[in-house]
């Protein structure tokens, strides 16, 4: 038989019995929408991840202070003092993967304007800082080159910190704000971030020059990170091996020594946070895999049952000249259009759920090898659990067939 | 010039094995059938004419003993090569007419054609059409099978036996499940296809019958009891015209 008459074979026979073809198509629906929202929300937790990072740079290199053990003492990496100005200037020229540079120092404390304070951290930087975790400006300026060599006391604001001290739309710009009884002049409003994925207030901070942190807030003459920013985001990998050379040359580390620094880029992060993603979207995608399969095990079934039924038919389409694999062509056209017309119709009822998902604030986005992957894995059953149907049509024997009652 | 032969059996045994017992349902059947010729089997049950219109229809082979088809010997062909040699050689007549539920008149009788891949979609429908001409029903191409008379629905399937030109037309009691007066429009319908040259089997338990067609063959325990011609065949139209007509009611 061609394959446009089996279709339409197919086709005539699934539509001639409509509820039980629906009732069976629904499992089909069910598990691939279950298996493409899955898929969604997975995709679209990890680029919402992604962008949450990108928005503090994707190129960004954090070095810190590593673990060390003195006298067999594990020390807390915060306490290390390996990160000195020596580097920090070492890392200013010569580096060929390397954009910018700043060193960072952090004290959290209150901060007070008149009768109005907060708890806040402020951020001792070079002005670079900005550039390398993408904070802009909104009003007002950054601090100079020229306030890091002098140790002015000049800060720039978060949003937040902006708003807790100035609640009646007071212009921060010019005013003296006292951290920890140090005054600091503001010079610049950050524009605002917003709270990041773990709900995280991104606005609260005040950012100063590290001079002036490190003299007259922090008392100390080390770095707690030194925040750098690769060429591009690709060429991490690159700056973080020439930054790993440049510091053990500098600390004078022997081969086969472990650094006494650690170096991650961003994308390390990300990479980490979206393997956790990932897990996690994997386990989903299977539960809703295996609704799938017993909708799969539901077609054969119902399969079974409508070869029985329709024993006579077989055995006149026989009798008249089908041969076996005719029939069982037949019979597994019919459970594959079952089976993709679930797929087609999940596919649309798990880009409807992706959608809901979306409006109740879930961040998802199917992805389109899901849909593919889904309508594949539909023929698929189709074909496997039409196949067993198919064959015990084939092999009957004609003559009992037509006789059957 | 001598008659085309049709159909030819020699010495065909069919056995089957039913638990440890042999049951011989065919103790070597021997005859030819020639082209345009009409015969009964007839025989009570238990005499072995399903078996032989199995056998006949190439629905089964034989146990030993050789079978030609138009030519062709059935004995050694697998089971999908006797599928092809149905729909290219065969028409089946069934008594219960075993038409597709809910399925037009033409759709019915394309079925064969739809196995029978030389055959383009407009071949296949304008084959159908013709053959239900043939049978008188060319004003109900698309009734459905259930919006039709059991006489309707016998016309449709000889029809589909007759749509794709078959050597034989096999008939299996096609008058079993109708009145007598549509038996007879049946058989005024097979004397014409007759007439026009077919060769017809006609399988059935009813001797009546036998009077209309040109040679009857009899069957007793899986043998033939008697193979005659028949010289004085009736005309089914005449014994329809004499049928007292149908009362209006």
């Amino acid at each position: 038989m061609s394959f446009t008459n089996l279709i339409r074979v197919a086709i005539t026979a699934i539509l001639s019995n409509k509820s039980r073809t629906l009732l069976s198509t629904l499992g089909i629906i069910i598990g691939v929408a279950a298996v493409i929202i899955m898929m969604a929300i997975g995709q679209g937790s990890k680029e919402s991840i992604r962008k949450e990072i990108s928005k503090m740079g994707s190129n960004v290199i954090t070095i810190r202070p590593g673990a060390d053990t003195r006298g067999g003492v594990r020390q807390d990496p915060s306490a290390m003092q390996t990160l000195k100005m020596s580097d920090y200037e070492s890392m200013l020229s010569g580096l060929k993967y390397v954009q910018h540079v700043s060193p960072e120092v952090s004290q959290s404390g209150q901060v007070v304007n008149g009768n109005n304070n907060t708890v806040t951290t402020v951020y001792g930087v070079s002005p670079e800082y900005l550039s390398i975790r993408l904070w802009k400006v909104q009003e007002g300026d950054s601090f100079t080159d020229e306030d890091v060599r002098k140790n002015t006391k000049v800060c720039i604001i978060g949003k937040t910190v902006a708003d807790e001290l100035f609640p009646d739309g007071q212009n921060p710009i010019g005013r003296t704000i006292r951290f920890k009884n140090i005054p600091f002049r503001v010079v610049g409003v950050l524009k605002s971030k917003g709270y990041n994925n773990w709900g995280m207030d991104q606005d609260n901070l005040m950012i100063a020059p590290y001079t002036t942190v490190m003299k007259r807030l922090a008392a100390q003459n080390y770095f707690s990170t030194i925040n750098v920013s690769a060429l591009s985001e690709e060429m991490s990998e690159k700056a973080i091996n020439e930054l790993t050379q440049l510091l053990r040359a500098n600390h004078k580390i022997k081969d086969g020594a472990d650094d006494d620094f650690t170096i991650r880029s961003q994308q390390e992060i990300m990479e980490t946070m979206t393997t956790t993603m990932d897990t996690v979207t994997l386990i989903l995608v299977v539960a809703a895999a295996f609704s799938l399969l017993v909708a799969g095990i539901g077609i054969m079934n119902i399969m079974l049952v409508s070869v029985t039924e329709r024993t006579k038919e077989i055995g006149l389409r026989m009798s008249v000249g089908a041969r076996g694999r005719d029939i069982s062509r037949q019979f597994l056209f019919e459970s594959i259009i079952i089976s993709l017309t679930g797929g087609l119709i999940g596919i649309g009822v798990g880009y409807l759920g992706s959608w809901v998902a979306m409006l109740m604030s879930l961040p998802a986005s199917v992805p389109l090898w899901s849909v593919l992957l889904s309508f594949g894995v539909c023929a698929c059953i189709g074909l496997i659990f039409g196949y067993v149907p198919a064959r015990k049509a084939a092999l009957m024997d004609p003559i009992e067939a037509i006789r059957y009652e | 010039m001598e008659k085309k032969v049709v159909i030819e059996l020699r010495d065909v045994k069919r056995n089957f094995q039913v638990g440890s017992e042999t049951v011989h349902a065919l103790r070597g059947v021997s005859f030819k059938i020639y082209e345009g010729e009409f015969v009964t089997i007839m025989g009570t049950s238990g005499s072995g004419k399903s078996t032989l219109l199995n056998q006949l229809g190439c629905l089964d082979t034989p146990t030993s003993g050789e079978y030609y088809l138009d030519g062709t010997p059935v004995k050694n062909m697998k089971r999908s090569q006797r599928a092809v040699l149905r729909n290219r050689k065969i028409g089946f007549v069934f008594q219960n007419y075993n038409l597709l539920a809910k399925t037009t008149a033409v759709e019915n009788v394309e079925l064969p054609l739809m196995y029978n891949t030389t055959y383009s979609a407009k071949q296949r429908r304008e084959a159908a059409i013709k053959a239900l001409q043939a049978v008188g029903l060319g004003d109900r191409l698309e009734h459905k099978s259930n919006q039709m008379s059991g006489g309707q629905m016998q016309r449709v399937a000889i029809a589909r036996a007759l749509v794709n030109n078959p050597a034989v037309i096999l008939a299996d009691e096609a008058t079993g499940n109708l009145d007598t007066r549509t038996s007879f429009e049946m058989l005024v319908l097979f004397q014409k296809l007759h007439r026009e040259g077919r060769t017809i089997i006609f399988v059935t338990h009813n001797p009546e019958i036998a009077q209309y067609s040109s040679r009857n063959i009899t069957l007793r325990d899986g043998k033939i009891r008697e193979d005659v011609e028949n010289t004085n065949i009736l005309d089914a139209a005449e014994a329809l015209a004499a049928l007292p007509k149908p009362q209006d009611d």
